[in-house]
């Protein structure tokens, strides 16, 4: 039995049947298939101009701001499981990430970079969308989605500058909500109800945490889900007609 | 029998508003279009396993990035010891650079929120939907001429007037005379640029003048913001120091 006939043994068993509902077989019907039966692929049309995967009109902007949030969610979930949000024991982890747990200054480290290259694919993105035109009609709402995608990023990489609770991310955050202070009539209140206070604290910390970890991933990833499934509705990714 | 003739044939010379085509409708038939027909893949498993390889580039790239830097530790979080400078996260370093000019709630609110509002309204306003030449219209060109030195000069009053009315006696003079000629480089480069595409011709031989020449106003609005955002951000991240004055990137302070 080769590799290939224990595959297809394995796809045409009851239970792959079941889950996944077409069987062996590598038509383009059975291909179909596997974009329409998936939950998450389905957000996808079955075909794809060959064009539009090709580097020249994307550089691959958007699948690449796409995997750094996929090695986000994945990095972050790990360090969930070695974080209080606590004062001072969020920094007593941090210690504890730098020489207790195994690879787990990698483990920030790639969390740490990760957000920081989201932050700058995101931007890259947006322009490289803008100089090649491909915000316009039809397009226009997934530009409008994608520029509150960049805000929410901005917004989650904000929320977990604080977590690690030393000076660096304390001032950061500190010299970042003085700004909502100048917002007029309201600007007190809005800083007081980011904080839980009128000062970084504790509470503070603990509202971040629960806004990076929690209100703000859930936000980011219906918005991405919106973003790719407008991709589809509104005829695909953007290719310039030939010149002849 | 009609006089009408058999065929008509139409030319259109605008081929941006028309695309030239040539049709010959005979009676009792119809027209027939026959549409741009690209190449399709099956997007399981060829666009799948294209994105499947970029997400492991980013991977790799970020590991080695990982390996080969140790992400920033301070000391413990200390409300009574403030540090000098005590910097933003680096995309919001362009915005404090704005803040060491304006008071917050026009460097903090106004220009933020005016920021994001352009553009998320871009798509609405007809913008580059031709993507048609600034200089396209011959009529537009004394205008154009005359608003890219009145736009730079009003930049430089924006940023120069904040200087003279609150006056940071403390700081010494090179450092008053970079906060006042550092923000206007962005806007000297692209109205530079802009002003100099207008000698190109977009029939030009050479490939860089002829793109230069046939950019729309959208183009130079969007790359003065680019431009903008990126030397205030690198001004704000490799350039300030203590009480935001001017350092070298390589020099302890």
């Amino acid at each position: 039995m080769t590799i290939k006939t224990g595959f297809e043994r394995i796809r045409n068993s009851a239970l792959w049947r079941s889950i996944f509902r077409s069987g062996e077989g590598s038509s383009n019907l059975h291909r179909a298939q596997a974009v329409q039966q998936n939950l998450l692929l389905h957000l996808f049309s079955v075909k794809i101009r060959s064009r539009a995967l090709e580097f020249k009109p994307t550089w691959f902007l958007g699948a690449l701001t796409l995997s750094t949030f996929f090695i986000l969610v994945v990095t972050g979930i790990l360090l969930m499981f070695y974080y209080h949000p606590s004062v001072p024991q969020a920094y007593a982890d941090m210690k504890d990430l730098q020489f207790v747990v195994a690879s787990g200054v990698f483990l920030r480290n790639l969390h740490r970079w990760a957000a920081h290259a989201m932050v700058f694919l995101a931007f890259a993105h947006m322009f490289k969308v803008f100089y090649r035109g491909a915000y316009r009609p039809p397009r226009q709402f997934n530009w409008v989605i994608g520029v509150f995608l960049l805000l929410l990023t901005l917004l989650l990489s904000y929320t977990g500058y604080l977590l690690p609770w030393d000076q660096l991310s304390y001032w950061a955050v500190t010299v970042g909500s003085n700004i909502a202070k100048a917002v007029p009539l309201m600007g007190d209140k809005m800083r007081f109800l980011l904080l839980g206070g009128h000062e970084v604290n504790a509470n503070a910390l603990l509202r971040f945490y629960v806004l990076h970890c929690v209100i703000l991933p859930l936000a980011a990833v219906a918005l991405i889900g919106v973003h790719f499934w407008r991709i589809r509705k509104d005829g695909g990714l953007y290719v310039p007609e030939k010149k002849s | 029998m009609s006089d009408e003739p058999k065929e008509r044939a139409e030319l259109q010379s605008d081929v941006r508003k028309n695309p030239r085509r040539i049709a010959f409708i005979t009676r009792r038939t119809s027209p027939q279009v026959r549409t741009q027909d690209d190449a399709r893949v099956m997007t399981y498993p060829t666009a799948l396993l294209k994105f499947i390889v970029v997400l492991q580039v980013a991977f790799l790239a970020l590991v080695w990035w990982s390996l080969t830097v140790n992400a920033p530790l301070e000391g413990i979080a200390d409300p009574m010891h403030t540090p000098n400078p005590a910097k933003a996260p680096w995309y919001f370093l362009g915005l404090q650079d704005l803040l060491h000019y304006f008071p917050p709630m026009v460097a903090g609110v106004l220009i933020p929120g005016l920021v994001v509002a352009a553009l998320i309204v871009i798509p609405y306003f007809n913008i580059n939907i031709e993507g048609r030449s600034i200089w396209a219209k011959p009529a537009h060109r004394p205008w154009v001429m005359a608003a890219v030195p009145l736009f730079t000069v009003l930049i430089f009053l924006l940023f120069a007037i904040p200087q003279f009315t609150h006056g940071d006696g403390a700081l010494p003079a090179v450092d008053r005379f970079l906060d006042l000629f550092v923000p206007i480089v962005p806007t000297l480069l692209v109205g530079g640029a802009l002003l100099l595409s207008s000698r190109y011709s977009p029939q030009s031989p050479k490939p860089f003048q002829r793109w230069l020449a046939g950019k729309p106003l959208s183009f130079w609005i969007m790359t003065w913001f680019m431009v903008e955002l990126i030397v205030l951000t690198a001004v704000g991240t490799f350039f300030r120091g203590p009480g935001w004055s001017w350092v070298l990137p390589w020099r302890s302070y």
